[in-house]
């Protein structure tokens, strides 16, 4: 039986497929819950009451809305070029899934433990602007058109800075894996060895960027509500919608995940001694994505020129300064090492 | 069949796929997204040889930013497709002698074509205790070096001069100054007026 699994094809993919729904299912659970946090949230900040009917203080919200949409009638704009309309929410849904395929959530609980993960990662992200433009073109309407465009220019101009901070992670590992990442954050002082020390202000360009990346407020301009209606998505209905929007909801969820593996230790305990395990990996990621409620809840949205200015004025000059700064630190081991974790042997 | 020669058919399929749909489809538009599937294959072409670094830089280089642009580019282009109907008789004769010449090239390449009988065995990579992307870091940083920097350079020189090229000062439109904007406080940029009930300003 376990020949079976480990040598011959079916079983191995059998075993694979396995994995997948193992981390697909858990996770598309965790969004329902998240989207009503994210709601509640916002609520509690406007001093609202927030999703309240469905379920026990409204925990079920999600699934009614679930339902909803899958029940309600898909409308195609006269003129839409059907094919494409219909491909870009699946290729935001799709792109938006396999990048969990490389994020571990605790020692070797990976599906596909490769060298170049983040670069995988990275290689992803930088794929989910189809999504967004295919939409907004196959649309055939003015509004979506414009959303699409300022996606387009908004996401390529914050994957430069996102690309140049991990860089500076990937320096002061000396690898590209994720498990490598987290390791090389492990030490006697707990959460004071993390990355989140070593690259201090990244971890703020970091968090706007991702911001900006996953299009979220203050940052949402490709969907500003108050200009373009519902950017990209003004011509979506029923399931294709539910598809954009569960997509741009991992998007976010897979930013947290980043942010806590390559700032904050993953997996790894914040204080010496505690057991390491994955419910401090989760326990970070709804931290994290806490942070991202809170800031949608009390920013206003961004003017479009600001946020290209400071997308390549500030924060493209500091992540390239950082960049160099750590190859420094890293070549000369100041510190004993602490920007060159691969001197100090973990 | 193994599933390295499964894998290696399926992305050699879609690629030329891609790469045929590219040159035939009616639609710029839809020439774009069968070009990012020709581009996406040929990095599942490039996992499968052992070369990930390179599929990964594919893909964030080519798709992720190249191919977006030119998305952008061709989403706002109007063309008139009879018109490059008209015109497309006129270079017929044009394209099919270049066409002839890359086809008689590739098979004089092609003729002299040799390889192992062992290779055949190599269709996927076999992994080695070196990693890529530390073997390519060695040489570029390393080995080559100045010839890297002097490419690096180039580019540098032809960022600069496609800037200058561009670059026009204008005197006659309003431009915002952001620091100005920024330290602008209610104090300076508000007059608070007292008003008497039925008097004017």
């Amino acid at each position: 039986m376990v020949d079976f699994f480990t040598n011959t094809n079916l079983g191995i993919i059998l075993v694979i497929l396995g994995q997948c729904l193992l981390v697909l299912i858990p996770l598309l659970v965790a969004l329902a819950f998240l989207m009503y946090a994210d709601r509640k949230v916002w609520a509690a900040v406007q001093m609202r009451k927030g999703p309240n009917v469905v379920g026990p203080f409204g925990l079920l919200q999600s699934f009614a809305d679930f339902l909803k949409y899958i029940v309600k009638e898909i409308i195609v704009p006269a003129g839409a070029d059907k094919v494409v309309f219909f491909l870009a929410p699946m290729i935001a849904f799709v792109l938006a899934v396999i990048s969990w395929a490389v994020i571990p959530f605790n020692d070797g609980w990976v599906i596909s433990d490769i060298n170049v993960a983040i670069l995988y990662v990275f290689a992803i992200s930088s794929l989910e602007v189809y999504g967004v433009i295919m939409g907004g073109w196959a649309s055939n309407s003015k509004y979506p058109f414009l959303g699409s465009l300022r996606s387009a220019a908004q996401m390529i101009s914050y994957e430069v800075s996102i690309g140049l901070i991990i860089i500076g992670v990937i320096i002061s590992t000396g690898s590209m894996n994720f498990g490598d990442i987290v390791a090389a954050q492990d030490g006697n002082a707990g959460l004071f060895n993390w990355y989140w020390v070593a690259h201090f202000p990244m971890l703020f360009l970091f968090f706007i960027s991702a911001l900006a990346e996953t299009n979220r407020p203050p940052f949402d301009l490709p969907e500003a509500e108050s200009e373009l209606v519902a950017g990209f998505q003004v011509e979506y209905s029923s399931t294709p919608f539910l598809l954009f929007m569960i997509g741009e909801l991992m998007a976010v969820v897979l930013m947290c995940a980043l942010l806590t593996l390559l700032f904050f230790g993953g997996w790894l305990s914040p204080i010496p001694g505690l057991p390491d395990g994955i419910f401090w990996m989760i326990l970070k990621m709804a931290a994290a994505f806490f942070m991202f409620a809170m800031v949608k809840a009390i920013t206003p949205r961004y003017r479009y020129d600001q946020l290209m200015r400071i997308g390549w004025k500030v924060f493209l000059p500091l992540s390239l300064f950082w960049v160099v700064l750590v190859s420094f630190l890293a070549k000369y081991e100041v510190l004993g090492g602490f920007w060159a974790r691969w001197t100090m042997g973990v | 069949m193994t599933v390295a020669v499964f894998t290696f058919y399926f992305f050699a399929i879609t690629t030329v796929t891609g790469g045929l749909m590219t040159v035939l489809s009616r639609n710029p538009v839809h020439s774009v997204l069968w070009l990012i599937l020709a581009f996406l294959s040929s990095a599942g072409l490039f996992v499968l040889l052992g070369a990930e670094f390179v599929a990964m830089l594919l893909i964030i280089v080519y798709v992720g930013a190249v191919a977006v642009l030119f998305l952008f580019v061709v989403m706002m282009l109007d063309v008139d497709f009879a018109e490059l109907k008209a015109e497309m008789s006129k270079y017929m004769p044009l394209a099919l002698l270049i066409g002839a010449v890359i086809l008689m090239q590739l098979g004089m390449a092609l003729g002299v074509w040799s390889f192992a009988e062992t290779s055949g065995e190599n269709l996927a990579a076999p992994i080695g205790e070196t990693q890529n992307t530390a073997a390519l870091g060695l040489l570029i940083y390393d080995k080559y070096i100045i010839l890297f920097q002097l490419a690096g350079l180039i580019l540098l020189v032809a960022m600069i001069g496609a800037i200058v090229l561009t670059l026009r000062h204008r005197v006659d439109i309003k431009r915002q100054n952001v620091m100005q904007q920024m330290h602008r406080d209610p104090a300076k940029a508000m007059e608070l007026k007292d008003m008497k009930p039925g008097q004017g300003l």
